[in-house]
């Protein structure tokens, strides 16, 4: 059924449509209104079966889905930014137990400065944490992609981010097509677990193991997360002949054919650059992009494949690896790793910094010029870093930079943009 | 792609204008885009929300910079926001207010403009009227559509009624009606005027 909602609410009722039997909540922004909406679901009878637990910190939420999701149960949460890092101990718990929770992260930066907007610092630095990371572009695929979570997560026992980058998809308000109880019941089968906390048959999750196996386990957690390369193209393929529509895989080409330069970037800001791109095809620019839906694992194989005939490749990401660079390109590099194509690293949009058409359009033609740089930061007020950066030499006392870029950067709110 | 930037302020319904204008379109069969400017929204502080309307699916994420019309929630943000930034020559500006645009002081500014696309409508009049509150977002929908033609009276009302429950959405519907009437009358006001 079409309708017009808010992308917190068409993640809310997918999620009430794959049937969770626990779903944990700790309020946090941009994340709230999806619990939020679940929680109403629940205490009206809509979704029925499902216990609803307020808990008492995003520590509790993880450890409670860890909980029920060992006790056989369906588990669902949501968090986002300062709440992810606080569950990180228990997120790694979850995988590395093998406990297929779902979890949607609406991507936000992480502090200090703190900060409420929107960047992928948040699900990046959990990147490694063994859960499989699947970004969304629109609501439509936020909403398909936690019904493909649950089928694949439950298949590998392993647990799913459903990444989507906060305020931009979860409070705006589109066209989604949601689908019917019908539907998901035929593309998502009755959870059948590995491991059950079962009285009547007692066994143990979560022994301690030594150096005489643990390199074993880890292996295996690597292992599985291989399996789901192989299976996610093929689950997205279902997805199709239940639900009609393109959604989730693994890395998905735009007007790529052709392209001498290939963007790659995750989530949201593709359609920006989509758009650009066709303005920019138009006047003649052999341009293309590539959305990485699957982050982890990584589909080392098709980025490869999907890259193999461009010249150039500019990969935007909305994290940033201080001392480092690029978290995603450092990615698209190892791809890359036999060929000598550049990879250009621009870093945009930290913190909920607009991208715009405009700004990607100069970039663009700058790598096409041969002038951008290994990386770069889109939009960055150089003037104001550097007129920080001389007062730093000057005096010894020179106070907290946050305030001092405040101060640099005027008033918030007066600009538009 | 027709693209609307509502000003005004926390609490005054911005968002909810920017998300029902959305819902109108789509009961139209047209794809439609609203979102807010993501700040952190307490009583009283400049707000932005945007819309934009397309016949096919709308990717792009930027905030609108050159919109196409402009709903301005609060006269007293016009000095405080750069509320006409990117406005085109052809674009549509309504405001809520009981005084004219002279009287504002803009009178001089938007002589830039169509006069058939300005109108200035006492929303938060019509609100306390038919809501009790000076809630002005929906009376300015209905305004919006007099003044643009760009969305039907009708859908307005129904993403109304289908925002808000029962007596509420009645007493929107009444306003945004109002509103709709108040406007068509200014038109036509402005029509005659040029005829003459």
């Amino acid at each position: 059924m079409l309708k017009q909602t808010e992308g917190s609410h068409a993640v809310a009722e997918a999620v009430a449509l794959c049937r969770p039997e626990v779903i944990c909540a700790y309020p946090i922004s941009p994340q709230t209104h999806i619990v939020e909406a679940l929680g109403e679901m629940v205490k009206s009878g809509e979704l029925a079966n499902c216990e609803f637990i307020n808990v008492e910190s995003e520590f509790a939420a993880m450890s409670v889905a860890i909980g029920a999701s060992a006790a056989g149960a369906r588990a669902y949460t949501a968090t986002a930014s300062q709440g992810l890092l606080f569950m990180a101990e228990a997120v790694f718990n979850a995988s590395g137990l093998g406990l297929p929770i779902v979890m949607t992260v609406a991507n936000r930066a992480i502090g200090a400065p703190i900060n409420i907007w929107n960047d992928h610092s948040d699900t990046m630095s959990q990147r490694d944490c063994g859960w499989i990371q699947l970004f969304a572009e629109d609501n439509q695929e936020a909403l398909d992609l936690h019904i493909q979570a649950f089928r694949l997560g439950e298949e590998l026992s392993l647990p799913v981010m459903v990444c989507m980058d906060g305020f931009i998809l979860t409070h705006a308000y589109e066209r989604v097509d949601l689908p019917t109880a019908s539907q998901v019941d035929a593309y998502l089968p009755p959870y059948l677990p590995r491991q059950i906390l079962d009285p009547a048959e007692p066994v143990s999750i979560g022994a301690m193991v030594g150096p005489e196996a643990f390199m074993e386990v880890r292996y295996l957690a690597h292992a599985k997360q291989m399996q789901a390369l192989g299976l996610i193209p093929g689950y997205a393929e279902e997805f199709r002949s239940v639900f009609g529509r393109d959604s989730g895989g693994l890395v998905r080409a735009y007007r790529a054919e052709d392209a001498e330069t290939i963007v790659v970037a995750l989530g949201s800001v593709l359609g920006t650059i989509k758009d650009t791109i066709d303005e920019m095809r138009d006047q003649g620019a052999k341009i293309g992009a590539l959305g990485i839906t699957c982050f982890r694992p990584w589909p080392l194989a098709a980025v490869r494949a999907a890259l193999a005939g461009a010249k150039r490749v500019v990969v935007l990401e909305k994290s940033l690896a201080v001392g480092l660079g690029g978290i995603v390109s450092n990615n698209v590099r190892t791809a890359l790793a036999t060929q000598d194509t550049p990879v250009h690293t621009v870093i945009a949009g930290l913190g909920g910094r607009t991208i715009t058409r405009d700004s990607l359009r100069k970039a663009f033609a700058q790598a096409f010029a041969g002038r951008l740089e290994p990386l770069s930061f889109l939009d960055l007020d150089h003037a104001a870093v550097d007129r920080v950066l001389a007062r730093e030499r000057e005096v010894r006392r020179s106070g907290p930079i946050a305030e001092a870029l405040l101060r640099e950067r005027g008033v918030p709110g007066a600009r538009v943009g | 792609m027709f693209q609307i930037r509502i000003h005004g302020r926390g609490g005054q319904g911005v968002v909810t204008a920017a998300e029902m204008l959305s819902v109108a379109a789509f009961r139209e069969g047209r794809h439609a885009q609203a979102f807010p400017s993501f700040g952190s929204e307490r009583t009283g502080a400049p707000v932005v929300a945007f819309c934009r309307i397309d016949d096919k699916p709308i990717r792009l994420r930027e905030p609108i910079m050159q919109p196409d019309a402009l709903i301005i929630q609060d006269p007293t943000l016009l000095h405080q926001v750069e509320v006409f930034s990117g406005l085109a020559g052809e674009g549509y500006i309504l405001i809520n207010t009981s005084r004219s645009f002279s009287e504002l002081g803009i009178g001089e500014f938007v002589q830039e403009f169509h006069a058939k696309h300005l109108c200035t409508v006492p929303a938060t009049e019509f609100a306390m009227k038919h809501v009790g509150r000076p809630l002005p977002n929906a009376a300015l929908l209905g305004g919006f559509a007099a003044v643009s033609g760009r969305i039907a009276i009708d859908s307005v009302l129904a993403a109304i009624r289908e925002k808000f429950p029962g007596k509420v959405a009645e007493g929107n519907v009444a306003a945004a009606g109002a509103a709709y009437e108040f406007v068509l009358r200014e038109m036509r006001g402005i029509n005659h005027a040029q005829a003459d």
